[in-house]
């Protein structure tokens, strides 16, 4: 088994998913199938190829530091699922 | 007296001819366009909205849900984002809107533009104008089944790992997954920040090509793009003379492409030679064993970063619990469909402590190796051919259990998009009556030149894009 039950709860929790009882299960299946999938790519020796996280050679684009109009307070808070005046409101953190 | 219009037939280049001329008002051609999707889409379902009054001065458009639209419901096809009305246009939308263009709905996409034919979709799949008890492909399978069904004369989608070029290919339109950096991503729901791209899909090559001189070059929005080398040609050649194209000698020997999918490649290769191109063998050694691994990890991996702004506290529906994380955690089981929840966990895991450098830390070595040889292949060609997609369109239902059996969709698509580089899919013909799509690859800000060889091919090729069910 490429992954366990307990690791996938535990990434569960990293990416803030409450997943349910047969979710864990399917899940735990799916990912073990596709990691042995992906994992291949540890066949290849790469020890001196650099990573790339980008396919373009920008590096430091830099903009003039200009005021510019932006949203209303209105258009910032048109989606909100709840709002307080200039907060948006959201259950107690504890 | 208005023109009477067949949009199954009608290019966007006649379009934009018959309102210049004044033949026809934008009005009318909207509201023509209305009735073809009144009269259609029922059964293919490309649409999740449409604009019932002409916004512009000229021809209309359709958006992929992807792309934010002000005023437009934008969902990305997920629940999670249902009801969300966005307070700002897109660039590719401003710039759509700018050129007069007239916003004629919002068209189906796998769920985050995840899926390789729409059944992710959290409003329900779209359906192949060929035959409907098949798929369109995906992500972009609403935009590819309007295009190829007479319901728009073209329309944008996005292309991560393939969801411009696939969909175009399983319907039998022109699609271009442009250069990266080439067109702006500002208010396009994020996927996978390295690999996403927007670009036209339509019935030619021109009308490609005059798409996309109106969505691309720099937007001070995108900090990631940049302004094109050289202006938009369109093209409007005869001959191939003297153009090199490379075919993968990987190609001969993936089980995975169909029989009628490889001979009608072959009859496209043969007719290229017949008009002066010169074939030769480029070698990707890495492209096809490796592309899709290091893809599946790539995208996921930037996907789970991406994704985790849809917390419910800012914008979207929310499930409402006791505390801050349990509401947090229920809104995303609640309002994410079963592939965004997989391609997140797949992300996060691969980011996670211990696992980074097997696995995301080694793709993006895989990367290099990837754009490494292309950059050789392109050195000694002009442009790589393959076909798109490995299979005609397949029925509903047929890979929609198995994700790497849907994940093998992109096998052709993935290598190129990893490496930056543009690909334009066009159709070179049927198989069983179904079309297949031809990939022509070029060099970075390498458009001109696809343009050029497709659309003499395309004249030469000579598809019929109208689905045989309709003529």
């Amino acid at each position: 088994m490429a992954i366990s039950k307990e690791e996938v709860l535990h990434v569960a929790r990293l990416a803030r998913l409450a997943l349910t009882e047969d979710e864990v299960e399917r899940l735990t299946e799916e990912l073990d199938a596709i990691l042995d999938a992906v994992g291949i790519v540890g066949e290849l020796d790469l020890a001196d190829v650099p990573p790339t996280s980008h396919p373009l050679d920008l590096v430091n684009v830099w903009d003039e530091d200009e005021p510019r109009e932006s949203l209303s307070l209105d258009e910032v808070f048109a989606n909100a699922p709840a709002r307080d005046g200039d907060l948006f409101r959201v259950p107690p953190t504890a | 007296m208005a023109a009477v219009v067949d949009t199954l037939r009608l290019t966007a280049e006649d379009a934009l001819g018959l309102v210049k001329r004044r033949e026809i008002s934008p009005a009318e051609l909207h509201a023509a366009y209305l009735d073809a999707i009144g009269e259609r889409d029922g059964e293919l379902h490309a649409y999740l909205r449409t604009c019932e009054q002409p916004s512009g001065e000229s021809i209309p458009i359709a958006l992929k849900d992807v792309i934010s639209t002000k005023g437009v419901e934008t969902t990305a096809g997920s629940k999670i984002l249902s009801g969300y009305v966005p307070v700002f246009d897109a660039t590719v939308a401003a710039r759509c809107k700018a050129a007069g263009l007239t916003l004629l709905g919002k068209t189906n996409t796998d769920e985050f533009a995840m899926g390789s034919s729409t059944e992710n979709s959290a409003w329900g799949p779209s359906r192949n104008p060929w035959d409907p008890t098949l798929v369109p492909g995906g992500s972009g399978g609403g935009t590819s089944a309007a295009v190829s069904a007479g319901l728009a004369p073209w329309g944008l989608g996005s292309d991560t790992g393939g969801s411009i070029k696939q969909p175009s290919a399983l319907c039998g339109n022109v699609g271009l997954r442009p250069t990266y950096g080439t067109v702006s991503r500002y208010g396009v729901v994020a996927f996978a920040s390295s690999l996403d791209q927007v670009g036209p899909v339509a019935k030619t090559v021109r009308d490609v090509a005059l798409l996309y001189s109106i969505i691309a070059g720099r937007d001070p929005l995108d900090s990631t793009t940049v302004e094109l080398p050289e202006p938009v040609e369109l093209p409007a050649g005869e001959r191939l003379d003297g153009l090199r194209i490379g075919v993968p000698k990987q190609i001969e020997s993936l089980a995975a492409i169909e029989m009628g999918v490889r001979s009608a490649f072959e009859h496209a290769l043969e007719l290229a030679r017949d008009l002066g191109a010169e074939l030769g063998e480029c070698d990707l050694p890495t492209s096809y064993r490796y592309g899709m691994p290091c893809y599946y990890l790539i995208a996921p991996a930037e996907a789970s970063s991406n994704l985790a702004r849809y917390d419910g506290a800012r914008f979207g529906p929310r499930s409402e619990a006791a505390t801050y994380r349990e509401m947090v955690e229920r809104t995303r089981d609640e309002g994410f469909g079963p592939e965004p929840k997989r391609r997140i966990m797949l992300g996060t895991y691969a980011l996670s402590a211990g696992y980074f450098d097997a696995f995301y830390g080694q793709a993006q070595k895989v990367r290099t190796l990837l754009i490494q040889e292309h950059r050789e292949a392109l050195s000694r060609f002009d442009v790589i051919a393959t076909p798109t997609s490995p299979t005609v369109a397949f029925p509903l239902g047929d890979k929609a259990a198995d994700p790497l059996a849907m994940y093998a969709c992109d096998l052709l698509t993935i290598p190129s998009c990893l490496a930056g580089l543009p690909g334009l899919s066009i159709p070179c013909g049927l198989s069983d009556g179904l079309p297949v799509g031809l990939q022509l690859l070029g060099a970075q800000f390498g458009e001109n030149t696809l343009f050029r060889a497709g659309q003499v091919l395309e004249q030469a090729i000579g598809f019929d894009t109208v689905p045989e069910r309709l003529r």
